[in-house]
């Protein structure tokens, strides 16, 4: 802690109110440019909750196009209609391209550790801001390059990238293999190095912020799980972070200077022999999964911490086995940076070394089972309320048991020769980034609403929404495991022409009904965000009753968050302490209190 | 917060979970959405992991989802007048639940390596059977001839029509021109990726005759799902009959022939 805001009585309601005769300037500092990790969590979150509708509506795309294959497309039809709108096979590549690069780039990375890590960890920690704010407004605009890159590459000639978002070479490395591989490819690479680098800046300013700023008390192991999920997440991303930007770096010098760092000999594509020549294209995929196979881990671990943080509040009881808790987080991320070859089964690498990375990826298992049976710990015995958030994050350890024993029939390398590349795997992830994380990330949004905004989400709306999506996905996402036993392909603008594959068309229509049915649910949380933020009812400063430091700050906290200075005498998950009149215990509740009682309890 | 049925409408609903979840997998078979029919000695053994997998997951699928709803049932802060028990952990428990799954992963991983081993790493010792360059967006066959040789002017050159006889080691020698493709043989359990540059062995037996697909699995530019070709597993009798009139066809036309010879043969 550095410096300690005024006591104020921490009774009274602090009012947050921009300085009067503001001008433009301050409005900017304030709003825009500001270094106040709240309004930069904000801005995250906002950001990417834009970006998370323009996924979801590529994905509605992809699965129009596989669900009745060169039919007419409604609405979209008219924007490509040079092919009567139909959508063309580039078009469709494109698509999926896209959606799987706005979904993992500019919205679950952005949303879980810009927009939640940089709104939580301050306030869970009890500091009143990052250790280094300029950085943090930094990462915030660096995504707006990015975003434009990304954005651009859609009008440009040939379209934005489609090669997949693995960007495997040469197909993206020859221009002439592919029409999205021309400044499409080229802007894409552009736009990932810029979302590295806001990453980056963040991962450094999260890992200085919760080593040096905890308030005093809050020891590494009172630290609610959440800011434990960020913290190894932000080792993750800055271990594993420069391997893609230099491998980007070198894929835009293959493009633009004819490197060849990842093209072979003798390579010839569309009858065009290439130049160079000496260069790999499995080197390609050790680098880019060497930084791809963590991020999977950035891409959940973040959402593991903050449903054990809710599930815990609702379940009004401890978290079972707090350590195990984080040494299992901390035994995913180790082992996270030994099995991305994984992905690279089939690829042509060694099957030798095929087994090593078999026998590790079994291992990882192992934590996130760990994991599930703690939270199946924490759920036993507990006092549980049913509100929007819990569900939710109930779901979450629903569905992410799911997605994890499906990643073992992935990881049983001879079954992966037959599933590999097919819906199964489609199946596996999606439903451990939307199943689980996505599922998380809206546990989050209705459990800290009330503290960026003051004010609650309505419940029941909330429920509806949580009803309809989990439906929905389920009908889409569960079918994709029987399509893929199948071996369904993935990535085929149209699979109907196969003798194997010939009947699967109507499963397919049901699933892209469910999933339109999935798109159009989240107009109810849109619609219930945005009227919440100015109408839902004030919520006072912990209206969970929850414990950790956050909801000792108003709601919304004002810049420099807390009105005194949070003393921590305890962790984060004391509920339903026997002896005590009320049924939780705040980590900044005074330590005589009931130490009496605590003392006979533990 | 809430009712007592509200409580039991949503442990219910995620007991609807593994109700579902089992019934999907039971009915698909009934509606030809399953594993393709195998036609691969190996296969065999790729399918009966693929099934012990779906057991032991099934399994633990089924308990720790009846457990979600079971908690969510019972516990249910509406109807439950105990207050929460207060606890932080228990030892025994995670040495339990970190041994078994331990145990049995590791199981798991050494119960399968010789399955891959057989695959992917008993390479049979025989002279290619055929060569498969796989190119934007169509798979290039050559034959070796009557010399049994690959690369010398007797080759025969065929696209996208593979045909192996049966009940014979078949090794194929799998290379790309282009870009990365990936072969793949639903009903004989093959995938592999061709990648420029690299000569890659693939090697099966096939134990019934028929016809059947090959798909590209690798995403390989915008014809990528049209890369399609076809796999005629035929008695001993039937192949050689048919690669001697192709070997005469190829004569008929010799310059196309001679042609696609060089750009193939230029493949590295």
């Amino acid at each position: 802690m550095s410096t300690v805001q005024a006591p104020h009585a921490p009774s009274s309601p602090a009012v947050v109110t921009p300085r009067t005769g503001q001008s433009l300037s301050t409005f900017l500092s304030t709003y825009v440019f500001s270094k106040d990790h709240k309004v930069i969590g904000l801005q995250f979150l906002f950001s990417t909750l834009l970006w998370f509708l323009i996924g979801g509506l590529l994905a509605l795309a992809v699965r129009w196009q596989i669900a009745w294959p060169w039919s007419q497309v409604p609405v979209l039809g008219k924007l490509f209609a040079q092919e009567g709108g139909q959508m063309s096979p580039e078009f469709y590549t494109m698509l999926f391209t896209m959606h799987a690069t706005v979904m993992i780039f500019l919205v679950i990375i952005p949303i879980l550790a810009g927009a939640f890590g940089n709104f939580l960890i301050p306030l869970m920690i009890g500091a009143d801001d990052m250790a280094f704010p300029t950085l943090n407004m930094l990462s915030y605009w660096f995504m707006w390059p990015a975003f434009i890159a990304f954005g651009a590459s859609f009008f440009v000639e040939g379209g934005a990238a489609s090669s997949g978002w693995t960007s495997y070479p040469p197909l993206t490395t020859n221009v002439a293999s592919s029409p999205g591989s021309g400044w499409g490819q080229t802007l894409w690479l552009l736009g990932l190095t810029l979302v590295g680098v806001s990453s980056m800046l963040g991962s450094v300013n999260y890992m200085t912020t919760i080593i040096l700023m905890r308030a005093p008390g809050m020891t590494m192991f009172r630290l609610p799980m959440t800011i434990w999920a960020m913290f190894i997440t932000a080792i993750l991303q800055a271990f594993a972070l420069p391997v893609l930007t230099a491998a980007g770096f070198m894929q835009l010098t293959d493009r633009l200077l004819g490197t060849g760092f990842f093209t072979p000999e003798g390579n010839v594509v569309n009858n065009l022999a290439t130049s160079t020549g000496g260069g790999h294209p499995l080197l390609w995929q050790h680098l880019f999964w060497f930084y791809s196979h963590p991020a999977v881990y950035i891409m959940i671990l973040p959402a593991m911490g903050m449903v054990s943080d809710i599930l815990t509040t609702f379940a009004r009881k401890p978290l079972f086995g707090y350590r195990p808790m984080v040494y299992s987080i901390a035994g995913i991320a180790g082992l996270g940076f030994i099995v991305w070859g994984h992905h690279m089964f089939i690829s042509g690498m060694n099957p030798a070394l095929g087994i090593t990375f078999m026998v590790s990826t079994m291992m990882i298992a192992l934590p996130s089972a760990v994991k599930t049976f703690n939270w199946l710990g924490t759920l036993w015995g507990g006092r549980i309320q049913f509100t929007t958030a819990m569900l939710f994050a109930v779901s979450f350890v629903s569905m992410f048991i799911i997605g994890g024993l499906s990643g073992i029939f992935m990881a049983a390398t001879p079954v992966d020769i037959f599933i590999h590349d097919t819906y199964f795997i489609v199946a596996h992830f999606h439903y451990v980034l939307f199943a689980g994380t996505a599922m998380g990330v809206w546990a989050g949004i209705y459990y800290w609403f009330p503290k960026m905004f003051g004010r609650l989400m309505n419940e029941t709306w909330g429920k509806v929404h949580f009803f309809l999506t989990f439906l929905f996905l389920n009908g889409t996402f569960f079918t994709m495991h029987i399509l893929g036993a199948v071996g369904f392909p993935r990535r085929l603008a149209d699979a109907y022409h196969y003798e194997t594959f010939h009947h699967l068309q109507p499963l397919n229509a049901f699933m892209t009904w469910c999933a339109i049915g999935m798109v159009a649910t989240q107009i109810i949380f849109a619609v219930n965000f945005v009227w919440s933020m100015f109408y839902g009812p004030v919520a006072g400063r912990n209206p969970w009753n929850a414990n950790t430091l956050e909801w000792t700050a108003p709601s919304p906290p004002g810049h420099g968050n807390f009105d005194f200075q949070p003393v921590v005498h305890r962790g984060p998950y004391e509920f339903s302490v026997p002896g005590c009149e009320k049924d939780h215990l705040m980590q900044t509740d005074p330590p005589d209190a009931h130490s009496a009682a605590l003392a006979a309890a533990h | 917060m809430g009712n007592r049925w509200s409580g039991m409408f949503w442990s219910l609903l995620f007991l609807a979970v593994p109700v579902l979840g089992v019934a999907t997998f039971a009915v698909a078979p009934s509606y030809d959405i399953w594993l393709p029919k195998d036609v691969s000695e190996h296969g065999r053994s790729i399918d009966s992991l693929f099934y012990f997998i779906l057991g032991l997951t099934g399994i633990v699928f089924i308990v720790t989802e009846v457990l979600v709803f079971w908690f969510l049932w019972k516990y249910d802060g509406a109807r439950t007048k105990a207050p929460a028990t207060f606890i932080h952990g228990s030892h025994a428990l995670e040495v339990v639940w970190t041994i078994i799954p331990a145990a049995t992963l590791l199981f798991l991983a050494i119960y399968q390596m010789n399955t891959w081993a057989d695959v992917k790493m008993r390479r049979p010792r025989i002279a290619p059977t055929v060569e498969v360059v796989a190119r934007q967006f169509e798979w290039r066959l050559r034959y070796p001839g009557r010399d049994g040789e690959l690369g010398t002017p007797d080759d025969i050159f065929l696209v996208n029509d593979l045909h192996v006889p049966v009940d014979e080691d078949i090794l194929v020698q799998l290379k790309s021109m282009d870009v990365l493709h990936s072969f793949f043989l639903p009903n004989l359990r093959i995938k592999q990726d061709a990648v420029p540059g690299m000569k890659i062995p693939v090697w099966f037996k096939a134990t019934e005759i028929g016809q059947y697909d090959i798909v590209c699995a690798e995403l390989c530019g915008w014809g990528h799902y049209k890369m399609k070709g076809r796999i005629t597993v035929e008695s001993r009798e039937d192949f050689d009959r048919w690669l001697a009139e192709m070997e005469a066809r190829q004569e008929a036309t010799q310059p196309e022939a001679d042609a696609t010879a060089a750009e193939v043969a230029a493949v590295p």
